[in-house]
């Protein structure tokens, strides 16, 4: 049997682990606590402390795990053991919040310094009426052209598996470029 | 769809920097602690100006600049009560009392000095209304933005600020290949002209401070200066050392084909979901 991993990373409450919910086969397996801080408590009552896992099976020989990343910071010791061996990986960005854009590209840039393999950004929430336009989220994320920004709704598993294609079109592209 | 936040979350420089990287036309509305500020761009260009009750009529931005009387300024304010500033220029022109560049500087100015203030500003909200601009008997301008966001950059002091925007100094810098940035006519400091002389791949950010002689926060606030104005993108230096591949390989089979295979089964099951 054959393994191959994503990872989802993101802030906090970027909606990493719906995503994962919203096309794994299985109930995700999550590692949730209550929230302590009266803050982000605000924000939603659990989070992921230390990984969410969900599972996609290929076929008899192979299954795709997705890994779902803590977003609070503290518990940042965590990335660098998902990130070991993934194939790609995702940066979901709650697009309704602004304030957490600088930490989405703090997170980016740390995982493409864990590994050189092919990423896409999520821009999640997009259904939500305070979502930034997707240039703008380009722009104030600091994104080159080149990067792919998707809009996405992490609920709506169609949005969801768009953000996996792409994501594997990516990889295959530079399969592909490598070959040259 | 919605363009706003919080100033401590997006500094007024980095909303110049936004909208003129999107070309943006319309009205960008900042709430302040004590007034309201309205600058409108078209096509990421300043076009207008106003903060608070501000009286920024034509009549008035010319006496700020000099260009009227106190005397002349009442008069206008008496007699010329409901002429419009297009229709107000035209006759001042008409008149032989001045050139349609002395009235577009003034407006320039005027209109620079209210961002330079709202530098100042950093508690408040903002919103951007696209395609709303002033009324069409305002004179609107077509100012480039480079130089208001690298001055509005100048002001980020707060060290752990800048540290969340430049994380490594390890980074080398290039200028970027956006068309319409002209490094020369931007008005650079010699701090900043200084750093523009080392930029190179091969050259870290650290290197390139060491050089220039400066420390840690210096040399960030120049770069982030640079970044914000569009001049300059980062990237790995090519003197860094290379990160360090992963032992287990991330697709666990070994030839080309049979790694395109993997990911083209992968595809296959996701479009299937």
């Amino acid at each position: 049997m054959q393994t191959v991993k994503m990872v989802v990373t993101g802030p906090f409450s970027a909606g990493k682990t719906q995503f994962i919910r919203s096309v794994s086969e299985i109930d995700i397996v999550a590692t949730e606590r209550k929230i302590s801080s009266e803050g982000e408590r605000a924000v939603k009552q659990a989070t992921t402390v230390a990984m969410d896992f969900g599972r996609i099976t290929v076929d008899e020989d192979l299954v795709l795990y997705l890994f779902g990343t803590p977003g609070q910071k503290r518990f940042d010791f965590m990335w660098e053991i998902l990130s070991e061996g993934m194939l790609g990986f995702i940066v979901a960005v709650d697009s309704t919040k602004p304030e957490t854009f600088r930490e989405a590209r703090s997170i980016l840039e740390t995982f493409r310094a864990y590994a050189p393999t092919p990423y896409v950004v999520a821009a999640n929430k997009q259904d939500m009426e305070e979502a930034w336009d997707i240039e703008d989220m380009r722009h104030a994320l600091r994104l080159d052209s080149k990067v792919k920004l998707l809009p996405c709704v992490a609920t709506d598993k169609n949005t969801v598996k768009n953000v996996l294609l792409e994501l594997l079109y990516s990889i295959l592209a530079e399969m592909e470029g490598g070959e040259k | 769809m919605a363009l706003r936040g919080n100033l401590r979350d997006f500094t007024v420089a980095q909303l110049l920097n936004l909208i003129n990287l999107a070309h943006k036309t319309g009205t960008l509305v900042i709430e302040g602690p004590n007034e309201i500020a309205r600058v409108a761009f078209r096509d990421g260009k300043l076009a207008f100006a106003q903060v608070g009750q501000e009286d920024n009529r034509l009549a008035s931005i010319l006496h700020r600049s000099n260009r009227l009387t106190t005397g002349q300024l009442r008069a206008i304010q008496v007699r010329a009560a409901q002429v419009t500033d297009k229709e107000l220029g035209l006759l001042l022109i008409n008149a032989g009392y001045m050139s349609q560049d002395d009235i577009l500087n003034s407006l320039q100015s005027y209109f620079n000095d209210v961002v330079r203030r709202l530098f100042t500003w950093v508690e408040g909200f903002f919103r951007f209304e696209n395609d709303v601009l002033p009324p069409d008997d305002r004179i609107v301008v077509r100012l480039d933005l480079e130089n208001l966001i690298i001055e509005g950059a100048r002001q980020l002091r707060e060290w752990e600020q800048l540290q969340d925007e430049i994380p490594s100094l390890d980074m080398a810098l290039k200028f970027t290949e956006r068309p319409g940035t002209n490094i020369q006519k931007m008005n650079l400091s010699v701090e900043e002209w200084r750093v523009v002389s080392f930029i190179n791949p091969r050259n870290s950010i650290q290197q390139i401070g060491t050089a220039a002689k400066m420390s840690d926060i210096e040399i960030r606030r120049i770069v982030y200066g640079l970044l914000q104005a569009g001049l300059v993108e980062v990237l790995r230096s090519e003197s860094a050392p290379k990160p360090v591949e992963k032992a287990r390989p991330a697709v666990p089979v070994e030839t080309r084909e049979e790694q395109k295979s993997l990911v083209n089964r992968l595809i296959t099951r996701i479009r299937s979901i």
